[in-house]
């Protein structure tokens, strides 16, 4: 079961913001989630290889080319602030 | 002109090949149905005055198709029913739109889904609920609940999709019409905003199977900018479309007739299975036991690589920007403001499956029981060509109904376990209840047999007219 605190923790992870008067609902709902998703504890998988990918046997590479990146200004322009051709952040070192 | 909503797609491409009618013309018909109809159903995103194409040819040259707005189209928004994208433009085109465009076809617009695809009943768009054609005051299943509709209702002749657990096929379940989830690796994802990139895959939603098969022989394919996408020779699915299913072995899988199975649902299915035999298939009972944890698994695989997906959504690269004070209030606050409810709820149970002290019980268990549920398959397989089940335990709930999130998890039941095992299925629509709302049949293959799901599903067809049903305007 999930309590206040720990709500507040997995949304601070998350890096999402939570207001105080939603922590004990999201804290009924997720708990009532986790205790469906808790049934894979009656299953027996000793010795059971993780499945991590599909069809996929080895790792795929691609050319290692130089090709021109032709989209710089198109995903500028999609970025809620930019300045000389970089994403513009709040000050993070004082 | 003549009734072109009855047309498939081959036809009307036809038609416009020998002058029966001209390409603009048909834009214009089909552009007009989703104003007037496609409003009242909120089944669109965007809709374009003029269609977007490019010089080429293919069977279904000049034929609409519109596109779930989780695909990018190059210059267009891109939005992922969230508010987050809600002035997002797309700077290139995905390699399925490029594919549709090259081959002659022409994009209408972007259709609605259920935020960043987390949902069965698009009723968690940030643009509202879509309404189901058959009965407006019921869902139309999800998340890609807007293409099936607006294909359902003939506002357009057919739609892309895109399937994580269920996601085509649920909905084309639920709207009456046929939605094709391909094996994991057949068609590129390169310019889909990912869900869960380990299960995510695009399929086209049709009226027919003929037009399926037509669909997946343009998007499926080898593409460089997709690395999971798989370099298989793609054989050319219009030669499945016979009617001819004698001695093929279908898998009737018991545990998918259990608890919670409408009964309704259950005649319809049982019915699709007299028809197979008629046609001389041979059915067979089998079990895949691990069945009652798919969901639980699903969710933990999924919700785990979508928090890991959504973490680009920050308010530096993309879209909205929350006022705030220093980088780490910037994000929490972006992403309070731009995830809707279902979002956020899906990213904290990721994060929390993630997390240190978690992962082993959670993510690393969901594997090993992911594995499980693949073994179940083979050994399946080893039994029978294909197997045959419901798609959804119920028919079309009504807008509202589930407002549990548990018991929406609950409606993927059987169509979770494909995505899992990576394999193609299939939904077509296979009768009607009392109360005229569409049932669907779904077919599961072997890895990268698409052509026997078109076959049976084709055969089905030829026997049968559900899918010729169209809901009243």
């Amino acid at each position: 079961m999930l309590d206040k605190q720990n709500v507040e923790n997995v949304f601070n992870l998350a890096r999402i913001e939570i207001e105080e008067n939603k922590k004990e609902f999201f804290a009924a709902q997720l708990s009532k989630i986790i205790n469906f998703i808790d049934k894979l504890k009656e299953l027996d998988v000793k010795g059971v290889e993780p499945m991590r990918g599909l069809h996929i046997k080895k790792n795929i590479f691609r050319k290692d080319k130089v090709k021109d990146f032709i989209y710089k200004e198109d995903i500028l322009r999609n970025a809620p602030l930019t300045q000389d051709g970089y994403f513009k952040i709040p000050k993070v070192i004082d | 002109m003549i009734d072109i909503i009855s047309l498939t797609g081959l036809d009307i491409s036809e038609g416009i090949s020998k002058g029966g009618f001209k390409a603009n013309e048909i834009y214009s018909f089909y552009y007009n149905r989703i104003k007037k109809i496609g409003s009242d159903l909120n089944c669109f995103v965007d809709v374009y005055a003029e269609g977007l194409t490019c010089e080429g040819r293919s069977p279904l040259k000049g034929v609409p198709i519109a596109i779930k707005d989780n695909i990018c189209i190059k210059g267009k928004r891109i939005t992922c029913a969230s508010k987050i994208l809600s002035s997002h433009i797309a700077v290139y085109d995905a390699t399925v739109v490029e594919r549709l465009k090259k081959s002659g076809l022409v994009v209408v617009g972007t259709t609605n889904m259920d935020e960043f695809a987390f949902g069965s009943s698009t009723e968690n768009s940030f643009y509202g609920p879509a309404k189901n054609p058959w009965d407006k005051s019921r869902v139309v299943g999800g998340s890609s609940g807007g293409s099936a509709a607006a294909v359902a209702a003939r506002i357009v002749p057919f739609a892309l999709g895109s399937d994580t657990g269920g996601s085509i096929r649920q909905p084309s379940s639920l709207c009456g019409v046929v939605g094709f989830k391909p094996t994991y690796g057949r068609v590129s994802r390169f310019g889909l905003i990912a869900f869960s990139s380990s299960l995510d895959q695009i399929g086209p939603i049709t009226t027919n199977f003929t037009d399926c098969a037509s669909l997946l022989n343009i998007i499926c394919g080898y593409d460089e900018n997709d690395s999971t996408s798989v370099s298989l020779e793609v054989p050319d699915f219009t030669k499945s479309l016979q009617d001819n299913i004698e001695g093929l072995r279908v898998g009737v899988p018991k545990e998918y007739f259990g608890e919670g199975l409408d009964p309704e649902v259950r005649d319809a299915i049982n019915k699709v299975i007299e028809v197979l035999k008629n046609k001389k298939a041979e059915i067979v009972e089998i079990s895949l036991p691990t069945t009652d944890y798919a969901v639980a698994a699903y969710y933990i695989i999924a919700s785990s690589e979508a928090s890991s997906n959504l973490q680009r959504f920050d308010g530096i690269k993309y879209g909205i920007r929350a006022k705030c004070n220093g980088l780490k209030e910037l994000y929490a606050k972006t992403r309070k403001e731009g995830f809707g409810e279902e979002t956020q709820r899906r990213v904290l149970l990721g994060t929390y499956s993630l997390s240190s002290g978690y992962y082993d019980a959670y993510y690393l268990k969901a594997l090993k029981v992911r594995r499980l549920i693949k073994n179940d398959f083979d050994s399946a397989f080893k039994k029978v060509d294909v197997i045959l089940t419901p798609t959804s335990p119920t028919t079309a709930f009504k807008i509202g109904e589930k407002s549990d999130p548990l018991s929406m998890y609950l409606s993927d039941i059987y169509t979770i376990s494909t995505n899992l095992a990576g394999l193609p299925a299939v939904s077509f629509p296979c009768g009607f209840t009392k109360g005229n709302l569409p049932v669907g049949c779904q077919i599961i293959g072997k890895e990268f047999d698409e052509s026997t799901l078109v076959r049976v599903g084709y055969s089905y067809q030829s026997a049968t007219d559900f899918h010729k049903k169209i809901p009243k305007e």
